[in-house]
């Protein structure tokens, strides 16, 4: 087992309350799922304002200004057995209905304990 | 995995959920911003709703969602008012307010307390039902900014385009802004305009109710929201008259029929021969208790007559046991007070019932402005009945065929087919 990050990015905006909340439930199924399967190992939105600290000099500007649909809304940190596991349970990503992007990336461990519980 | 524990929320309550605090948002940031700035208080409103779509979809929807959605929307009021404190007027009685900082943060905060978004939400509904405004604007506002009803969904409800409920509510903001303040809720205005937020919450349960609109769980909400918004006005002093009970207790007799209107093939049932059992005995015991308000006082209003031949058929156990005579006589009170060639068809079909079909038919036959019902399905259909009854088939078969023609939704249709293969039975 290997341990997986999924970063969201983008995702239409529902307009009424009733598509907020439909999509919502998706969500939450879908996380639901994935936790009793024990691939969730943490989750969590992030805020839509930061700064970027920059260079030698430690600039600070505001920021990310990436488009909308560059932005990382959030990020999953996902259990799989291996890549192409983490890939498949990414498809079903409610985000991807509405013209998101989950990108998928295997977190590299430096120095791995001998020790693997789940080995 | 210990920093996350969703907590489990069902797909409806969710709904109403967002639905719901959209509603009580937009009273309270319209206190705040005046109701002048109603495109800014929708902007903050959707904000809040969306950042928790933002978190709730990956940290799950947190123990006091209502709480957190309120939370969110202060916050972001408060910078807004900040912000904009020099570039915009926001509500005048608030203006002192909200142009010191250490008293903006409460200013905001009050605005947001039960009481007082309950006494916005009243303010609110008697902006909505301007007298200026036609009630198809009326309903679509009040659907809108105090039952967070989306155009799309006002739309599907009403069987409209979404962009003529846009339109509808465009003229309605329009109307709403001329005012930088939402109405007071004194005793003059109570007696001028309570009477136009009934009749809004009427047609609004009415929509719900009988609607020609698609199948759907968009009715039911309507007829939900309706009973909410009724029973805001039947808690608050200013506006807990009689008539506001007997509205309640009307939609709440009709609302509790709603589990039993099908059959479990999904079929309509007609209210005679639906399955008691399945009523919502809960909200038959609202719609009594607020029968019983809706006597103290002498007004008679037609919803008195309308909840009292709701009662009727709530007491009786089953058709036969139906007292037919007292609803004859209610619905005979209810032509003289509010004549309509449909209350003059119900009180047909009550006479049929109670008379025989004979008399029904007579009745039938004399409804003034007859043409009117002309579109109207369940006309020919109760010619139907009572042909059928009399065992003049061939014109009952005729009577039913012109129901199907002219049915409005595959329910009825269905419905109508049915009735139209009994002619034929021996």
């Amino acid at each position: 087992m290997a341990d997986f990050i999924y970063l969201y990015r983008g995702g239409n905006p529902p307009s009424e309350p009733d598509e907020v909340q439909k999509q919502t439930h998706k969500w939450l199924a879908w996380m639901k799922e994935l936790g009793a399967n024990g691939h969730v190992r943490a989750g969590n939105p992030l805020e839509r304002h930061g700064k970027v600290v920059r260079g030698k000099s430690k600039t600070v500007t505001d920021g990310p200004f990436a488009e909308a649909k560059d932005l990382v809304g959030g990020y999953l940190l996902v259990h799989a057995k291996d890549f192409d596991e983490a890939l498949e349970l990414s498809k079903g990503c409610p985000i991807l209905d509405m013209d998101g992007t989950v990108e998928v990336r295997a977190i590299h461990l430096v120095n791995v304990p001998a020790v693997d519980g789940d080995a | 995995m210990s920093d996350r524990r969703p907590h489990d929320v069902s797909d409806l309550e969710l709904g109403n959920l967002f639905r719901r605090e959209a509603g009580r948002m937009t009273s309270a940031l319209a206190r705040v911003f005046g109701v002048h700035n109603l495109p800014l208080v929708e902007d903050v409103v959707s904000d809040a709703i969306l950042r928790a779509l933002e978190v709730w979809k990956i940290s799950g929807v947190p123990e006091n969602p209502a709480a957190w959605l309120t939370a969110v929307a202060k916050n972001r009021a408060i910078d807004v008012l900040r912000r904009e404190k020099t570039a915009r007027t926001f509500e005048p009685a608030l203006a002192a307010a909200l142009s010191t900082e250490w008293a903006l943060v409460p200013a905001v905060e009050e605005a947001f307390r039960d009481e007082v978004v309950k006494n916005e939400q009243l303010r609110m509904m008697f902006a909505c039902c301007h007298a200026q405004l036609g009630e198809e604007v009326q309903v679509a506002l009040v659907l809108h900014l105090l039952s967070g009803f989306g155009a799309r969904e006002i739309g599907a409800a009403f069987l409209v385009s979404e962009a003529a409920v846009e339109k509808r509510l465009q003229r309605g903001k329009a109307k709403l802004a001329e005012a930088r303040s939402l109405p007071s809720i004194d005793e003059g205005r109570v007696a001028a305009h309570l009477g136009a937020v009934h009749r809004a919450l009427y047609l609004l349960f009415n929509e719900g109710y009988h609607g020609a609109h698609r199948e759907g769980s968009v009715r039911e909400d309507l007829c939900a929201e309706a009973i909410h918004l009724t029973s805001l006005l039947a808690t608050s002093d200013a506006t807990k008259k009689p008539s506001t009970f007997a509205l309640l207790a009307l939609m709440c007799f009709a609302g509790a029929r709603l589990p039993a209107r099908r059959d479990t093939n999904g079929e309509l049932v007609a209210l005679e021969d639906q399955d008691r059992a399945r009523w919502d005995h809960a909200l038959v015991r609202r719609a009594l208790a607020a029968l019983e308000s809706a006597a103290e006082g002498d007004e008679l209003t037609a919803y008195h007559l309308e909840a009292a031949i709701a009662y009727e058929h709530a007491a009786a156990s089953s058709r036969a046991d139906t007292r037919w005579d007292r609803i004859v006589a209610l619905y005979e009170a209810l032509m003289q007070l509010a004549p309509s060639p449909v209350i003059a068809l119900n009180h047909a079909i009550a006479v049929g019932e109670a008379e025989g079909p004979e008399r029904g038919l007579e009745a039938l036959e004399a409804i003034d402005d007859a043409d009117q019902l002309d579109d109207y399905p369940f006309h020919a259909a109760a010619m139907g009945e009572l042909l059928l009854r009399m065992n003049r088939r061939a014109e009952a078969r005729r009577a039913f065929e012109k129901a199907c023609a002219k049915a409005r939704t595959p329910d009825e249709r269905r419905w109508f087919a049915t009735r139209l293969r009994a002619c034929s039975d021996a």
